[in-house]
């Protein structure tokens, strides 16, 4: 039997120290842990995420429960209250992400600031990374928008899809199977040349924070004033490994609630499984939402990156073929 | 045959990729955490040989091979084909050039080797990793040489030619590994 854990002790240590610092990190700022329920009886509306349900017996009742995909909702509920900044260390689930850098449980630390705009949020985000990278001496973090990148690299507009373009490109680059996939999909073009073509070579030995996202794909961060076409979205990478996610937070209960309704309709064409929105969200986000930034950031991925260590498995004590 | 989807695509699986055999090498599941799931898949064509990279979305599936590898006697050449025998059941099966390959120049009449059938047909020869040959060409030697440094060319019995230590002679058998084609020792 393979009962073992899957990771070394000393990947338990580097854990539980990586922990102890965030932790001191965050006490210094005075910005409050908090904890949020992983059942929750709304979820994310994304059709690109899939969920875990369970069943809560209430004789003579029952009721479907989601494992949350991210705390996010909660985190917002607390934050319109009046919590002021706050962070949580918690488990999230996604069910069908298996791989070397995919497990279907994993550990996020997601945080908020009150007042902070974007580009304060990315500050205080190189900051943790420095204070725990310090012994791997990174390179100078880089700064740049998604936009930019991505005409560096292909040559091509992310901002205006032009499917003549964007396949010639693909024809060119060996990316055989892009044209049968994406077809006309703006999005899924995106996803398929970033993920192929941008992200394995990001952020060599160092943090590169990609800011700027096509407004078309990203639900929960606020349109930049200036262009609509883009929101207020940043992504943050070390060795081409995705580590986080970061928005400047959408407040508008209105724009929100027809977001979800977007993404519900897109699931059902999709034939993904139904989801209840979340209207406590929208419920907190018409009550009012401060102006704030938040964050998310995957640890078993930043616990690979401090360890070389290959495969997610790694750093888990028990990945899910163990669990 | 069964289908396979993205999930289950494992090194060795054997699959169909347009119209040809294939063997999955390495399945990669890529996931933005914002994005759709893909599978980028290294391939080998068991036809050809070749390796190439493809990308499937998470959730579609390809048809299974009928492919197998069998462990078979070498019997003989005949000029146009290679005859090979399941030594359990003595059934024959027959393989010309293009699919005997660059393993021909190992093989010798009675040797074991490994043929892959695809459709209960040969596809591919692979020899055994280490196989012993008789010098039949090579420059005599410099005597009391043992050093193997430099070493000269030497022609086997097969065809092949492998670089030998200069102490090694015509009618000397040798090992050697036949995924490098390195010499690995006389056989006394």
């Amino acid at each position: 039997m393979d009962w073992q854990p899957s990771c070394s002790i000393e990947l338990l240590q580097l854990r539980a120290q990586t922990l102890q610092k965030i932790r001191q990190f965050f006490a210094e700022r005075a910005v409050l842990e908090v904890e949020t329920p992983l059942l929750c009886s709304a979820i994310g509306t994304d059709p690109n995420l899939d969920f875990f349900t369970t069943n809560y017996q209430l004789p003579p009742k029952q009721q479907t429960l989601f494992l949350q995909t991210s705390p996010e909702f909660a985190m917002k509920r607390l934050l319109a209250t009046g919590s002021g900044s706050i962070y949580q260390i918690c488990k999230a689930f996604r069910n069908g992400e298996t791989g070397r850098f995919h497990n279907p449980e994993f550990t996020l630390l997601e945080w908020y600031r009150v007042g902070f705009n974007l580009s304060q949020l990315m500050d205080e985000a190189d900051e943790l990374i420095a204070l725990l990278f310090a012994r791997s001496s990174l390179q100078t973090t880089q700064r740049v928008s998604y936009q930019n990148l991505f005409q560096q690299t292909t040559g091509l507009n992310a901002l205006v899809f032009s499917y003549q373009d964007y396949a010639d490109y693909a024809r060119s680059s060996g990316l055989i199977d892009a044209i049968a996939i994406c077809k006309h999909d703006h999005v899924l073009w995106l996803d398929f040349i970033f993920s192929h073509q941008i992200q394995p070579h990001l952020g060599q030995n160092a943090l590169c924070m990609v800011h700027g996202y096509p407004a078309c794909m990203s639900s929960l961060a606020r349109n930049n004033q200036d262009n609509p076409a883009i929101t207020g979205r940043v992504e943050l990478f070390i060795n081409g490994v995705e580590l986080g996610n970061g928005y400047y937070e959408l407040s508008d209960a209105k724009e929100q609630k027809r977001r979800f309704d977007k993404e519900v309709a897109v699931r059902k064409v999709l034939q993904r499984p139904d989801v209840v929105k979340d209207e406590r969200l929208l419920a907190a986000l018409e009550a009012g939402l401060p102006d704030c930034s938040g964050i998310a950031i995957g640890l078993d991925r930043l616990l690979m990156l401090l360890s070389n260590s290959a495969t997610i498995d790694e750093v888990l004590a028990f990945s899910i073929s163990r669990a | 045959m069964a289908v396979y989807s993205t999930s289950e695509f494992k090194a060795g699986l054997k699959v169909m990729l347009d119209n040809d055999p294939c063997a999955i090498i390495e399945n990669e599941f890529v996931k933005p955490g914002k994005g759709q799931a893909f599978s980028r898949v290294k391939i080998r064509n068991l036809k050809t040989g070749r390796v190439i990279e493809r990308t499937f979305k998470s959730g579609e599936s390809l048809e299974g091979a009928d492919v197998m590898d069998v462990d078979m006697q070498y019997l003989y050449g005949d000029g146009e084909y290679r005859h090979f025998m399941k030594p359990d059941t003595f059934e024959q099966y027959q393989a010309d050039e293009k699919i005997v390959g660059d393993a021909a120049k190992w093989l010798k009449d009675q040797d074991s080797c490994t043929v892959t059938l695809w459709n209960d047909a040969p596809l591919a020869v692979t020899p055994a990793n280490f196989v012993e040959l008789t010098i039949v060409e090579t420059d005599p030697g410099v005597r009391g040489d043992t050093s193997g440094g430099g070493g000269k060319p030497a022609k086997l019995d097969t065809g092949a030619v492998v670089r030998v230590p200069l102490f090694v002679q015509i009618g000397e058998v040798i090992k050697v590994d036949t995924r490098t084609g390195e010499y690995i020792s006389r056989v006394k």
